[in-house]
């Protein structure tokens, strides 16, 4: 990629994430985000990345920002509605900012990292298919565990998200009796596994069934 | 000639911009986004790797990043909707009730 290419596009990142924390609207704020994660899916596709470049694109800028623009205007927050910024933290932090982002590009801009000059790539590398056979062979117990992680995700933004104050505590009530219940089941369950096992020990195997799951101590006596 | 260290170095700056983004900013929302925008430096420095090392381990991880990072946001955004209806603000100062 030339520096022809590169800077402007850079540029433009650079700008679209400083709007994200400048910006007084967090309208604005999320669309600058948008923008810098454009630019960045065109750095994907310059780097052979084209899977992350359309993933980038359809997770982060399709999924994710329209989430957090319809909890934006879900709760109508209007430029700085109620939350008052502090000066003296910001001139500090933006300071600090700018230090630690001086310091960290000019070293690594000195460093020697090996150039893909060096390194020749294949005719597939970025592919799809390479990185899904990768994804399914070298990753597949990370890769099956995200799917968990979604699982859980989702189930928990749903029951955090429809709670309402009122209905908080009713809600609550309604677990707990819930869990007891579940509770009381497991119970009768263990009892019962408890009691086949001590029919097997006593020899009684042939007729333990479920007529003796409510006496499971029955047999001891 | 842009080399892998051109794109580190974009990384780090965009990386130092959501940091200060999360420590400046005082709504819940925009902290949220500078972290994503801290995620997405990272991702750029792992497909930066993985196009200068030749080897896919890198955009891999950047899959990963983002799995975890869109399960993030909608557990995020959900305590934040909980905290709004609880509260009616989204400040992050004037949510500290653990602060002593």
């Amino acid at each position: 990629m030339s520096a022809f290419l590169f800077y402007p596009l850079a540029a433009c990142a650079l700008a679209g994430a400083l709007g994200v924390v400048l910006a007084r609207n967090p309208v604005r704020s999320a669309l600058s985000l948008v923008v810098t994660l454009f630019f960045l899916a065109v750095f994907y596709v310059f780097l052979q990345a084209h899977l992350v470049a359309a993933l980038q694109i359809i997770v982060y800028a399709g999924a994710v920002m329209v989430l957090f623009l319809f909890v934006i205007t879900l709760l109508n927050l209007e430029s700085d509605s109620g939350v008052r910024e502090r000066p003296a933290l910001a001139a500090a932090g933006f300071l600090a900012g700018a230090v630690v982002a001086i310091l960290l590009a000019k070293g690594l801009l000195d460093s020697t990292v090996p150039d893909a000059r060096g390194v020749t790539l294949g005719e597939t590398f970025g592919t799809t298919k390479v990185l899904a056979r990768q994804l399914f062979s070298e990753y597949l117990v990370a890769f099956e565990l995200t799917s968990i992680l979604l699982l859980v995700a989702v189930v928990g933004a749903v029951v955090l998200a429809k709670r309402t104050v009122e209905e908080g505590e009713r809600d609550e009530a309604r677990t707990m009796a819930a869990a007891e219940a579940e509770t009381e089941a497991a119970h009768r369950v263990i009892a019962a596994h408890e009691a086949a096992h001590d029919h097997l020990d006593h020899g009684h195997a042939p007729h333990s069934g479920p007529g003796h799951v409510h006496a499971p101590a029955g047999g001891h006596h | 000639m842009i080399g892998t260290s051109h794109y580190l170095a974009l990384s780090a700056l965009l990386f130092a911009i959501g940091a200060v983004g999360v420590v400046v900013r005082r709504n819940v929302i925009i902290i949220f986004m500078s972290v994503e925008l801290m995620l997405n430096a990272a991702n750029l420095a792992f497909v930066a790797g993985a196009n200068s090392l030749g080897t896919m381990g890198g955009q891999s991880i950047v899959f990963f990043v983002m799995t975890v990072a869109a399960a993030e946001a909608a557990v995020g955004l959900a305590v934040i909707l909980a905290l709004f209806r609880n509260r009616q603000t989204v400040s992050a100062d004037e949510i500290a009730l653990l602060r002593g």
